[in-house]
């Protein structure tokens, strides 16, 4: 029954990912007829002609992005949840998504300033060291605190502290310096372009797979971490797997669409209660689906609800993503142990 | 026969410090190493140094004869497994899910079941009377059954030795029991070695083969439950200054109330030994007579009387030790008769002479 039932999860998932791709790449501003969009994208007919490029160079990408970056945050949340036992972990609430967010503005910042460019690898590295800094200051903290909701605290305080920063840089930048910053530390899929999104695609395909590779363990671990070391998981070596993973996941979300909140923690959670089990294996690949269905869905009205002004995305997720936090809270009756 | 488990001068702490030195003993398979003591005292720090969760301070721990160590972590897996105080919540899973996650140390990397290990799962739960419960929700079942379904996840890694850390600690009285027998049938049937510690003393004197009594100074007594259940054992291990450890019944008795006795009660046949126990707890001091030396009572009034008469098994009590009765009624307040009492001849003799002497005599 168990069985049935996550397949058919997954059909109708894989349907909403494929049909809300469609929309995304189908609607916008200049209006294209399905005949035009398929010939574009199947044939590569009419190169050079704006539709050629609005559907290549904006919304495809743009589309692509929304899809993969949401799966992506879905799963790297999945796994603070299960490093730090605790439901309501995700990259945004412990200042994991914060800490990359400052040290890619400072490496925007200062690296505008002396080189007048700065290449995507540079900033997914910052955004990488940010997240394990952030990310091991909270991990630091948890073993010395054992009360969920204080931990939680930290990791918003971190994340404060980390946005204050990243104001600071910002003031005090120059104009032309920071014009792509703000709109991209609100969070936006927008002026993604293919170079960027092809390194981030490739990291990403490479973390999910060792995530895939880890749903054993991620399985003994949700017995806790006696219970894991007592089957055989080297726990140590567990655990720094886990937390890098998840934050190199973040880090490469961060460093090409910025921050963006609530995905990682109400995913996760509606995947769990979708499929109707906590086994890795299954909710993995669920994860990132339903991320990606959810993340499309919410930038399909970040730019249409109020077409032409665009929502910053964050808006959006959080709009329908905090109502689920709630949700659980009530559910778990508080979220003591 | 060989032991599974030998501890060979081991000493165990955390960080850098030893809290316990020099531990020694060797477990053979099928038996059951209960260790007792109170809180604080290292219980679970040699269970966890046993279970490869803390490092040896020094010495070896061997299982069938092999420096744990030495061990590969899956190794060691497949040859001890635990059950912890810790209260685990794994998310949407059922009792079968929960026993499966056992077979760790023996599927596959990604974790799938192949027909062997189903099997073993199923007898797992069939060896501690949960199979009915596999499709139910593991946050759904009682305490009693959600204990034995980890015992059954444990048995799933097909251990030869299991470690249980309290594993009555929150347990009724029905469930210990029943807890107590399976342990007993997988050591005895399936001759798995149990190591586990126990709050109950009156359980672990009980069920264990092997006892170790872990004081604040060290290992305070190591050997058989009749060498270690003594009264004088058990007040030194858990440094009982009022009230006393009844080394026949298992049980404990309160301090007794102190003082001149208040009221006079008759006894035998253990009738009386309720009566005691409430006259104790009111603060109330008592004398009680004429018991039969072999009486029912006479553990509880040993315990709890300020004053006992008493009588050689078998035959009526001397006339001076009715002296001596008399006198002690005199200087009572009450004469109790306890329920159910079959009356003895000097038992009617002293109810007739306190009435004649006006002491008030009362049922109780």
């Amino acid at each position: 029954m168990k069985k049935t039932r996550c397949a058919l999860c997954y059909a109708v998932l894989a349907v909403c990912f494929a049909l809300l791709l469609a929309v995304s790449v189908g609607t916008g501003s200049a209006a294209l007829s399905p005949h035009e969009i398929l010939r574009i994208l199947l044939l590569r007919e009419g190169a050079g002609t704006a539709a050629y490029n609005v559907l290549l160079k904006i919304r495809l990408p743009r589309a692509l992005a929304a899809a993969v970056m949401g799966g992506t945050l879905s799963v790297s949340g999945f796994l603070l949840q299960t490093f730090f036992r605790n439901p309501i972990a995700g990259p945004y609430v412990l200042g994991v998504s914060s800490g990359a967010k400052l040290a890619v503005g400072a490496v925007m910042i200062f690296g505008m300033k002396l080189w007048g460019c700065v290449p995507f690898g540079a900033v997914m590295t910052a955004a990488f060291v940010g997240a394990m800094l952030c990310a091991s200051f909270v991990m630091i903290v948890s073993r010395k605190i054992h009360s969920m909701a204080m931990l939680l605290v930290v990791g918003m305080m971190i994340g404060n502290v980390c946005s204050a920063a990243t104001d600071f840089f910002v003031t005090f930048a120059k104009e032309s310096d920071i014009a792509n910053l703000t709109s991209w530390s609100m969070g936006s899929f927008s002026a993604v372009s293919w170079g960027n999104l092809r390194i981030c695609l490739a990291v990403i395909a490479v973390c999910l797979l060792l995530c895939l590779l880890l749903a054993k363990p991620i399985g003994a671990y949700q017995f806790g971490e006696h219970y894991a070391a007592s089957m055989g998981v080297n726990v140590r070596r567990f655990r720094a797997a886990l937390i890098g993973l998840s934050c190199l996941l973040a880090a490469c979300v961060t460093a090409l669409v910025g921050p963006i909140s609530f995905v990682g923690i109400a995913v996760p959670y509606m995947t769990k209660k979708l499929l109707g089990t906590a086994k890795p294996m299954a909710v993995l690949p669920g994860c990132f689906l339903l991320g990606g269905v959810f993340c499309m869905a919410c930038d399909w009205i970040a730019r249409t609800a109020f077409s032409p002004t665009e929502l910053a995305i964050s808006t959006v997720t959080a709009f329908f993503g905090a109502p689920v936090v709630i949700m659980m809270a009530l559910k778990r009756g508080g979220g003591h142990r | 026969m060989k032991p599974t488990l030998e501890l060979d001068n081991l000493s165990v702490g955390y960080g850098r410090r030893v809290l316990l030195k020099d531990l020694c003993a060797s477990i053979l398979p099928g038996q059951i190493l209960t260790l007792i003591g109170p809180n604080g005292a290292g219980k679970s720090t040699i269970l966890k140094t046993i279970s490869h969760h803390l490092a040896c301070m020094g010495g070896v721990v061997r299982i069938g004869g092999e420096n744990i160590e030495r061990m590969d972590s899956c190794e060691l897996a497949k040859r001890l497994s635990v059950v912890l105080t810790e209260r685990v919540r794994p998310e949407l899973m059922t009792c079968y899910d929960v026993a499966a996650s056992g077979r760790y140390p023996y599927t596959g990397r990604f974790g799938r079941l192949t027909a062997l290990d189903r099997d073993v799962i199923a007898q797992s739960l069939a060896l501690v009377r949960v199979k009915e419960l596999a499709d139910k929700p593991f946050a759904r079942v009682s305490d009693g059954q959600r204990q034995r379904v980890m015992i059954a996840r444990a048995l799933c890694q097909q251990p030869r030795v299991l470690v249980l850390d309290e594993p009555t600690s929150f347990l009724d009285i029905r469930y210990k029991i029943e807890l107590s027998a399976i342990l007993l049938h997988l050591a005895r049937e399936q001759g798995v070695t149990i190591v586990m510690s126990l709050h109950e003393i009156d359980l672990a004197a009980r069920v264990s083969d092997l006892v170790m009594g872990i004081g604040t100074h060290g290992v305070e007594m190591f050997g058989a439950p009749e060498a270690v259940f003594t009264e004088e054992n058990i007040t030194q291990l858990y440094g009982i200054s009022s009230g006393v450890y009844d080394a026949l019944s298992g049980s404990m008795e309160l301090p007794r109330a102190e003082g001149a006795p208040y009221a006079f009660v008759l006894g035998g046949m253990g009738k009386a030994t309720t009566v005691y126990r409430r006259l104790t707890r009111e603060g109330t001091p008592f004398a009680t007579g004429i018991l039969a030396e072999n009486d029912m009572d006479i553990p509880a009034a040993r315990h709890l009387a300020a004053r006992i008469l008493t009588t050689a098994p078998f035959a009526p009590p001397s006339e001076a030790v009715l002296t001596e009765a008399r006198q002690t009624l005199l200087n009572c307040g009450a004469l109790l008769i306890p329920d159910g009492l079959e009356a003895h001849a000097w038992d009617d003799e002293l109810i007739c002479f306190a009435q004649e002497h006006c002491v008030e005599v009362r049922h109780a």
